[in-house]
């Protein structure tokens, strides 16, 4: 159901919302003054009761994630904060970091005493060079107030946070990566376990949350963790609270906007996207390239009454809310709730040659199925869209991606394999007449055919 | 791939130098020091972090903001200073997209080709701005100004086709307006940008 809210957002479009002035006069610090008086259990069953799922992508609940931690600090603990943001079509942490740096600072507050830490390291990719400029300025200014460092508010508690460059690596939005590279060291991930609740910064217990997630902790914290997960259409699912919704591609008006957890592509797509423009859905991936693709003729098949979506059983794929669960039962995923719109004139298999060139660009190259085979897969591709290729490659390019599967020490592999498998069960046929036909039955682009200069500026 | 470079500025000369007889010999490559001004920056960034190899990254940057590109000079410094092994940094130099290895021009131009904005037409982005400055992707202009690269995605989808100039975004882009952008970026006129004073990294 479309239930626009202003909890994470109520500060984007104020006039120098980033400052610390403007933030304070919204209400801003007040609890993460509160935070640091209360015990650490406290806040994570606050959390626990939010049902906020981790909004990086994988949903794990963060209430949960922060139980992980030992609850004893012998040794020093951190929170590394993952603003990556590289899944592409994917542009929803960037707008927390310009338009409300300080609600991440404090969100870090509270996430630091929740788990025992003294620093946070937010680990922000190189490109967004205004982010990072917007949250080194609040934590500039929050440490000349005394809110961060020895002494925050007064209390004994000493508090700090940083922000941390990346280099250009899709793969550092991998949390082991994204250790390894705040470490100094090439972003490849790590085996787990060890968790990095137990092994993780510098060796030491580390908890790594998705940045809107660390923002959101702030939001929980004033509401309370029930009153917040029951703005949720799926708070009986455990999917709580309200979130960052976005949509790209072939819509009228893209964007991303802030909406109750529980809204549908449709709602997405036609009341907040403005519509899809050049004709015709082609198919649509929800959440960041890695889920893998929806078309919109598709109906949910859950006769039996067990099934997790029998609610939804017979309706379109576009009228099922977004949600971890939901999403994952219908064989894709939510991922970063920041969808990719493709309208009938784009080609499926440059569109899936698009994404697969980004793989492969984008493997660390640490284990062989991935980097070969991401390699593989893209000149595959490269010889379908030549037209050189026969249809026994479709089958290669099913079984590579297969192979990939399962076979990584992280989940780039799946990332690589599912949209990939995704795209060639979607779109059988029309591989097949791409193939058949050189290319001849397909649009033969992606764009539609108003050429960009016609675009409004 | 035509890649084309200024001359390297001459070393400088000091008393000392001035002292010692000229050498007949191949020029001597210079150690790379960092500038004063940034010398705080790196005492800063050293203090972020509970041990010194974890300055790697940040001090790269550092580093190639003064000098342009991570020459092995480069790399024998921030190994030397960091006091880690030199293959560990040549490691993350060449692990990371945004470190470069070879010299560079003074500005960057990244268009991202990635699917959103690939499907508003990064392509004709990305065409225009190889017309207009004359080079491929991975070049440099031959008066040493601008090199052209492709980006994967800049976070950035909602506003496609986009293009990354230095450290600023330019979103909604249209075929007209990367002309006016790569014109006034030849002319060395400043650009538009969101981009403050305050420190980025």
């Amino acid at each position: 159901m479309l239930k626009q809210t202003k909890y994470l957002t109520k500060r984007y479009g104020l006039d120098t919302s980033w400052t610390l002035e403007t933030y304070e006069r919204t209400g801003g610090y007040q609890q993460a003054r509160r935070a640091l008086s209360m015990a650490p259990e406290e806040i994570v069953s606050e959390m626990k009761a939010a049902n906020l799922r981790g909004r990086g992508g994988a949903g794990f609940p963060m209430g949960v994630k922060w139980s992980f931690m030992p609850p004893k600090a012998d040794r020093p603990h951190y929170l590394a904060i993952n603003a990556d943001e590289g899944e592409p079509g994917t542009f929803k942490d960037r707008t927390i970091m310009e338009n409300d740096p300080h609600a991440v600072v404090e969100g870090c507050m509270i996430g630091c005493r929740a788990i025992g830490a003294n620093a946070a390291y937010i680990y922000v990719r190189d490109e967004l060079h205004l982010s990072k400029q917007r949250l080194w300025g609040a934590i500039r200014d929050a440490r000349a107030k005394g809110y961060l460092g020895e002494k925050p508010f007064g209390i004994d508690y000493p508090v700090d946070v940083f922000v941390h460059s990346g280099a250009g690596a899709y793969i550092c939005g991998e949390e082991t990566s994204l250790l390894n590279s705040l470490e100094g060291r090439r972003g490849e991930p790590r085996l787990k376990p060890p968790f990095p609740a137990q092994y993780g910064a510098f060796g030491m217990p580390t908890t790594v949350n998705n940045l809107e997630s660390i923002a959101t902790a702030v939001v929980v914290m004033e509401m309370g963790g029930d009153n917040f997960s029951r703005i949720s259409d799926l708070h009986e699912m455990r999917d709580g609270g309200s979130r960052l919704f976005g949509v790209s591609g072939h819509v009228n008006t893209p964007g991303t906007w802030e909406c109750a957890v529980g809204l549908t592509l449709r709602e997405l797509i036609y009341d907040l996207g403005g519509g899809p423009k050049g004709g015709d859905i082609l198919g649509i991936i929800p959440g960041g390239s890695s889920t893998p693709i929806l078309r919109p003729h598709e109906v949910v098949d859950a006769p039996d009454e067990g099934h997790p979506l029998h609610r939804w059983h017979g309706a379109s794929v576009l009228d099922v809310p977004l949600g971890v669960d939901t999403m994952r039962n219908l064989g894709t995923m939510l991922g970063t709730c920041c969808a990719i719109v493709l309208s009938e004139q784009a080609c499926p298999v440059l569109a899936m040659h698009n994404l697969m060139r980004f793989y492969r660009h984008e493997s660390c190259g640490q284990c062989t199925p991935c980097r070969e085979g991401s390699g593989w897969l893209e000149r595959i591709l490269d010889r379908i869209v030549a037209g050189e290729a026969d249809i026994d490659e479709l089958d290669r390019l099913h079984e590579i991606a297969s192979n990939i599967m399962g076979n990584t020490i992280c989940a780039f592999g799946e990332g690589t394999a599912m949209p990939a498998l995704g795209f060639l069960r979607k779109f059988r046929k029309e591989f097949e007449a791409f193939v058949r036909t050189r290319g001849q039955s397909s649009t033969g682009r992606l764009t539609l055919e108003t050429p960009a200069d016609d675009r409004a500026a | 791939m035509s890649l084309k470079m200024p001359a390297p500025p001459a070393p400088p000369t000091s008393a000392n130098d001035a002292d010692e007889p000229p050498s007949s010999g191949p020029a001597k490559r210079q150690p790379f020091v960092l500038s004063p001004d940034r010398e705080p920056v790196l005492a800063d960034i050293l203090a972020r972090y509970p041990n010194k190899m974890a300055a790697t990254i940040p001090l790269l940057h550092l580093c190639q903001e003064q000098h342009g590109w991570v020459s092995n000079e480069v790399v024998t410094y921030v190994a030397e200073t960091l006091e880690v092994p030199t293959s560990h940094v040549f490691g993350v130099t060449t692990f990371y997209s945004l470190f470069f290895t070879h010299p560079m021009g003074v500005h960057h131009v990244w268009v991202c080709r990635t699917l959103s904005c690939a499907l508003n037409g990064a392509d004709a982005v990305l065409e225009r701005c190889r017309e207009r400055l004359g080079i491929d992707v991975g070049e440099t202009t031959p008066d040493g100004r601008i090199s052209l690269h492709t980006a994967e995605c800049l976070a950035s989808c909602g506003s496609g086709p986009m293009m990354q100039i230095d450290k600023s975004y330019h979103e909604n882009l249209t075929l007209e307006r990367v002309d006016v952008l790569l014109d006034r970026l030849r002319r060395g006129r400043p650009l538009a940008s969101a981009l403050g004073d305050g420190p980025t990294r």
